[in-house]
């Protein structure tokens, strides 16, 4: 079972248990949906930026734990961050969940290393960062896992 | 009175059944999906390629009409199994997707028009609702769906209320995907008749398990996939009354579907030929035919639906038993399929847990969000079961899900 193990490490179930800034974000300027239509997961994501800094942010939605998680961890990680510094997270996260390697230095998230041997669960791993990004980018169409 | 389903015996046919899955046994349970195929279908597709691949109703050669006798002889038996009266009414297709959009444009899209009315169901794959809606975003006609229940069941009075001279066809699932609801078929086609609206029954999720007779139930169609039925996929069957599909324009051009051709005028060939242009899935023909003559012969659809109403009654009590867990779908018939959502677990995690196990089951919105949505739940895990599965393997998926708790909820 230590496959299993990997996948759900306790800080993985903490963030689905009690995910962390999960709610309305009032004074926001950023918005985005993401969407993985195979599983249902839906999310949210809401930002206040000043210039080029995610000063705060916020999710709502619902998933499965990973995707939940992930959705958690990711607005701890990137909050305070600048633009180009939560893209280069992105940039080392990604290659860590697909099993390309990256990963060790990324504190937190690298709770999500187990998931590259579950192939399936990519997409709940990357919804949220796939989401973000097209917060950042200013893009207003809902992402979706099932597009490229 | 046929002899009981001998399950041991029945798991020998399916050599698949054997896999070992990260060194445990497979427990499949998505049989909604598609089922394992019997070794006889495997035999007879690989012995047609070994003894008679050629293409059918045109060569002159011995392969050519060995090929076509086989064929339709395969033709024959669609027809017995679903007990129709002539097999010019059995009309191949690549699935009952296909049967859906071929009754949609060729018999309902030249009668429909503004104003007209296409009565679906809450309890439909999506299969069964976009190529209405795509009729009725091109005619203007108006698509009606019959509510279900907080069981998942057909509200009969409001179908009754929905039927009415302006609707042009009834389609309706005879099983649910999601929840394994099985619709009263045959009442509904009486209250349906009463209005002269034809129907239209999706069987996809039914065939496999209990005998089914288009007669008895009285439909205009039925459609079903073979995948589900123990063939291969990529093919399916579409019977039709002959009166409605002689009357049917072409659904498909190309070879096949031809009398005679001229740049001027092509005269058409007769049904069922008429409706399968170009060169068709003739393995898979023959496959499912070996497939049906397995489920009505060989095994026998009363012994799979004893069989399976045993499991059916042993999981719900058991998966009743499972701490925060609840069935979706508490209709008083159902088959095949049983849905559940556990409580703080998203059915997801559920799923790749139980992959752990070595038990394969579904999970997502099964193609049905309407569904999902009526029960407000963004998706939920499903065991569907087959004639191979066994009280031990319900046992299995039981711990299995025991093991979700110990993940989830240590």
């Amino acid at each position: 079972m230590s496959d299993l193990g990997d996948l759900y490490q306790e800080v993985i179930l903490d963030h689905y248990r009690n995910p962390r800034n999960f709610g309305p974000l009032p004074d926001a300027n950023r918005a985005a949906h993401g969407d993985n239509p195979l599983c249902g997961d839906r999310l949210s994501l809401q930002l206040r930026m000043k210039g080029d800094v995610i000063e705060d942010i916020r999710f709502r939605g619902s998933g499965c734990a990973i995707s939940v998680a992930s959705a958690s961890l990711m607005t701890e990680s990137v909050r305070g961050k600048t633009l180009a510094e939560a893209e280069a997270l992105f940039g080392k996260f990604h290659p860590m969940v697909t099993g390309k390697g990256g990963g060790g230095d990324l504190g937190k998230l690298e709770a999500f290393s187990g998931v590259s041997e579950f192939p399936v669960r990519v997409k709940c791993a990357t919804l949220a960062w796939h989401t973000l990004r097209a917060a950042l980018q200013g893009r207003t169409e809902t992402i979706s896992t099932e597009q490229g | 009175m046929t002899a009981a389903l001998d399950v041991r015996k029945v798991r020998g046919d399916f050599p698949i059944l054997g896999t070992l899955v990260r060194g445990k046994p497979l427990v499949y349970l998505d049989n909604a999906a598609t089922t394992q195929k019997p070794t006889r279908v495997l035999d007879a597709i690989r012995r047609a390629y070994e003894t008679l691949n050629a293409n059918i109703h045109r060569g002159v050669h011995f392969l050519s009409e060995r090929a076509t006798k086989a064929y339709e002889e395969a033709r024959l038996k669609a027809c017995r199994f679903l007990g129709a009266a002539d097999p010019r009414e059995i009309v191949f297709v690549r699935g009952t997707t296909e049967a859906v959009n071929l009754v949609a444009r060729s018999f309902v899209r030249p009668r429909l028009g503004p104003g007209d009315e296409i009565l679906i169901t809450h309890l439909e794959h999506h299969s069964n609702i976009v190529p209405w809606q795509m009729l009725r975003d091109e005619t203007g006609a108006a698509l009606r769906v019959a509510p279900i229940d907080d069981r998942g069941e057909l509200i009969l009075e409001e179908v009754e209320k929905l039927l009415s001279p302006r609707t042009k066809i009834f389609s309706v699932a005879h099983v649910s995907n999601a929840l394994g609801t099985v619709n009263p078929v045959k009442r509904l086609v009486g209250m349906a008749r009463r209005r002269g609206v034809p129907v239209l029954v999706d069987g996809a999720q039914a065939v496999a398990h209990a005998p089914v007779d288009v007669r008895d139930l009285g439909c205009d169609f039925y459609a079903f996939s073979g995948h589900k039925a123990y063939g291969p996929t990529g093919i399916g069957v579409l019977w039709g009354k002959a009166e409605h599909l002689e009357a049917m324009p072409p659904w498909q051009g190309g070879g096949d579907m031809i009398l005679s051709v001229t740049f001027e005028k092509t005269v058409y060939n007769r049904i069922p030929f008429k409706f399968e242009a170009g060169t068709p899935h003739i393995e898979g023909v023959i496959g499912l035919g070996e497939a049906l003559d397995y489920l009505r012969e060989e095994v026998g659809l009363d012994a799979v639906a004893a069989h399976e109403r045993d499991l059916m009654g042993y999981a719900t009590e058991r998966l009743g038993g499972v701490k925060g867990l609840r069935i979706i779908g508490t209709a008083r018939e159902k088959a095949g399929a049983i849905s559940f959502v556990l409580e703080g677990v998203h059915p997801h995690d559920v799923g790749t847990i139980l992959d752990q196990e070595g038990i394969a089951i579904r999970t997502g919105h099964h193609c049905a969000q309407p569904v999902m949505e009526r029960f407000g739940v963004p998706a939920t895990a499903r065991a569907s079961l087959g004639l191979y599965n066994t009280r031990e393997e319900i046992d299995a998926l039981v711990a299995g899900l025991r093991r979700v708790s110990e993940v989830f909820h240590p």
